[in-house]
């Protein structure tokens, strides 16, 4: 019976595309950046209400001490990430060109912290507000509150919690050394999460190219700890993008998450597995998200590495202390080369669910133009929402709202398969995004 | 430090639309051999010739037209080439002219350039010539090595009965690059290898005729190996642009080329109907595109069922 809950082999996925790997960093021990000289913390590194600052400028705050919050439910509050002087509240560009109101904190370089208190775990209520006060959100790109991930609603059943260790972007190596360097914080966030939501099947999953991490964590999930057995690693080919969250649900148990639905609307709960791990060590000791693992990494690094910065440094300085070669910059961007974002400019700060900063050298970061489709059907194939998204390329140059519906456009998830994968190096993500955009316009206007 | 920004992805595939092309051409290169070993070196002078021509007319269409020059992704050369080994080697040189011309001026470039074309640019040309010239299209020359003699293709009802193996090897009477098998099936193997076509096209093409023709009790063997029927099924109906993008819509496709060939073949009053079938189902494509084969991610029944 039990055997039957937990899949042998991942089930069978679409599409998808064959991106290089280029996981270089993946056995190299994450280094510490030196206390920055000031770091920005932005009041919004979430989905859903910004904070408000808690702190006013000439305010002495330390590690750890929350400087931002919000009375709306959906929202995560935000803490300092270094200990020193307020300088400064004002309005900042994030990487994504986004505004928000960010607190300035001038490191004093002691990076003293506050007193650390466990929080009270007795009931799942102590949970959920642990989780909250953790500051945490999904770290694994979205930045989706994590209490309000971990809180469903009553009507939905959850019988499975997948843990994602994916990480199917090419470079980034920063959840495998999470899962290497805090393997024990993994696996009791694990079974904390499994307890306290009484879920009788966890999937921690991981791509194969990762032996090291699945074989760390399977050892101690297979030993005494998990006496019912109730949490398997699951090896997934690794082949992008398996990280994408209805992929890794797919992978995990068979089930595809309805258009416009949540993965609690086919019973799972997915969370990252960084997120995981801060989480475990927060409730272990109380030390809230103040830091983050990144994986710097691309042609115009000279020490690529996993380096551990405090929320809000400014990518130049991270990317200095890597080693940047200012000549043979092309691009840089947040994330990974699929679906990172490209940075405009590098004084802007490290948020929350930063995974990587990439350079890429000129070469790396060069275009091929764009020439006419010539309906391979390679994008067709790539696809794992299984679109054809030639078709939406075209419906969409024509502002074809009904065929766009029709070929279900919101469904696309902008992995960029279908642009990697195409001979005519179409910018089908760009043209997916602005199709999109046409839509919530059309929606508007039937609202008025 | 000028820092580029774009949508993502920010990293592409190697592959571009003149590599493919590249690789079409490389995988012709043994059907152009074998058209030496079998016909002679005039085959060298049709094939040249057809493949600068429609070079040629690509670049001046396109510079006449003042749009962006195309002639660089090799599409014309493939066009070229496949129209060339498409042609008896007797073809008087002229003639050439008004197969190019058709494939390249009127099925190509008026209707957009690459990728807009709705019939196959090459079969269209072969076509026109074939219902204008059928004297001269149909003048096979069988290669004996001693002597060349004129003959009609093998599936013409008067034809003196090849072997298995003759077919096989090409030593009966076609178009230049149709009646080897070998080279063809090594053409096949290098478009799979290099990933630049799926099998499907091929074998539910070449499938259906072998199905359908021993279902009439005719000999599916013998039509498997004769006329252009491989060469079609490898290099003509999987022709990107005139063929269904999805999987499915390919089988639809490919079946329907195969049941029209067989039809052409043993019931109507021509020899041979590779070249209708496949720009006669080229033409249906977009209807066989508008079939729903399968569904959206999230849309159709999962596996295992709904939540527990």
């Amino acid at each position: 019976m039990k055997e039957n809950l937990f899949p042998k082999k991942p089930y069978k996925t679409d599409g998808g595309a064959p991106v290089p790997h280029r996981k270089g960093t993946s056995d190299e021990d994450s280094q510490v950046l030196p206390p920055p000289a000031l770091v920005r913390l932005p009041m919004q590194m979430h989905i859903g209400a910004p904070c408000t600052p808690l702190v006013k400028v000439g305010d002495r705050v330390l590690v750890g001490q929350k400087i931002g919050d919000s009375d709306a439910p959906f929202s995560a509050p935000i803490h300092a990430s270094v200990s020193g002087e307020v300088t400064e509240i004002g309005e900042i560009t994030l990487g994504g060109g986004a505004r928000s109101l960010a607190v300035t904190v001038a490191s004093d370089g002691k990076m003293e912290e506050i007193p650390y208190i466990p929080p009270k775990m007795d009931t799942y209520e102590d949970f959920i507000t642990a989780v909250r006060e953790c500051g945490l959100v999904g770290l694994g790109g979205a930045g989706f509150p994590t209490h309000i991930k971990l809180r469903p609603s009553a009507d939905k059943k959850i019988d499975t919690l997948i843990i994602n260790g994916a990480e199917c972007e090419p470079y980034l190596t920063s959840d495998n050394r999470e899962i290497l360097e805090n393997s024990w914080d993994v696996m009791s966030g694990v079974y904390t999460v499994k307890n306290m939501l009484h879920i009788h099947r966890v999937l921690i999953c991981i791509e194969s190219n990762k032996p090291r991490a699945i074989e760390v964590l399977r050892e101690i999930a297979d030993s005494s700890v998990d006496k019912d057995d109730e949490v398997r690693v699951l090896a997934l080919p690794a082949r992008y993008p398996q990280g994408a969250e209805k992929v890794l649900i797919k992978a995990a148990t068979g089930r595809e998450v309805p258009p416009g639905k949540l993965p609690a609307d086919v019973g799972c709960i997915v969370m990252n597995i960084t997120s995981i791990s801060v989480l475990s060590r927060y409730i272990k000791t109380g030390m809230p998200l103040v830091h983050k693992r990144l994986t710097v990494d691309g042609g115009a690094v000279a020490h690529k590495q996993n380096v551990i910065v405090p929320l809000g440094t400014s990518v130049a300085e991270v990317l200095a202390h890597c080693g940047l070669l200012p000549e043979k910059v092309g691009k840089v961007m947040f994330g990974g080369p699929m679906m990172g974002v490209a940075l405009e400019s590098l004084d802007v700060p490290v948020l929350k669910n930063n995974n990587g900063i990439i350079a890429l050298s000129k070469e790396e970061a060069a275009t091929s133009p764009t020439t006419a489709c010539i309906r391979c059907g390679r994008c067709v194939a790539a696809c794992p929402m299984r679109l054809y998204p030639l078709r939406l390329e075209k419906a969409i140059a024509r502002k074809d709202v009904a065929r766009m519906e029709a070929l279900d456009l919101l469904t696309c998830m902008e992995c960029g398969s279908c642009a990697f994968v195409c001979p005519a190096k179409r910018p089908l993500v760009q043209s997916m995004r602005l199709g999109k955009a046409i839509l919530r316009e059309e929606k508007s206007k039937n609202k008025k | 430090m000028k820092l580029s920004v774009s949508s993502s992805p920010h990293l592409r595939a190697p592959v571009t639309t003149e590599r493919i092309m590249r690789d079409v051409l490389i995988s012709l290169l043994p059907c152009v051999a074998a058209g030496v070993w079998l016909f002679g070196l005039r085959t060298l002078l049709v094939v040249g010739i057809s493949t600068l021509l429609c070079m040629f007319l690509e670049f001046t269409c396109r510079f006449i037209m003042k749009r962006e020059q195309t002639v660089g992704d090799l599409s014309a050369a493939v066009t070229g080439v496949l129209l060339g080994l498409t042609l008896p080697v007797s073809i008087p040189i002229p003639l050439i002219i008004v197969g190019c011309v058709t494939a390249i001026v009127v099925v190509k470039q008026m209707f957009g350039g690459l990728g807009n074309n709705f019939v196959n640019p090459a079969l269209a040309g072969r076509i026109v010539m074939l219902v204008s010239f059928p004297t001269q299209m149909t003048g096979f020359t069988t290669p004996t090595w001693v002597d060349a003699v004129t003959t009609a293709t093998p599936l013409a009802p008067n034809a003196e009965a090849a072997s298995l193996l003759d077919l096989f090897l090409g030593r009966v009477g076609g178009c230049i690059g149709e009646t080897c098998k070998i080279a063809i099936l090594l053409g096949l193997a290098y478009l799979l290898i290099r990933r630049v076509i799926s099998p499907i096209i091929p074998l539910c093409y070449v499938g259906t005729v072998a199905l359908f023709s021993l279902a009439v009790g005719a000999d599916a063997l013998f039509q498997l190996l004769s006329g252009g029927l491989l060469f079609g099924a490898v290099f003509m109906a999987t022709d990107y642009v005139t063929s269904p993008v999805g999987k499915w819509g390919k089988v639809v496709y490919a079946v329907g080329c195969g049941l029209i060939t067989v039809l052409i073949r043993l019931y109507a009053s021509l020899p041979e109907g590779v070249s209708y079938a496949i720009v006669l189902m080229n033409i249906l494509c977009p209807l066989i595109e508008r079939i729903p084969f399968g569904k959206t991610f999230g849309k159709g029944k999962s596996k295992e069922g709904k939540t527990v």
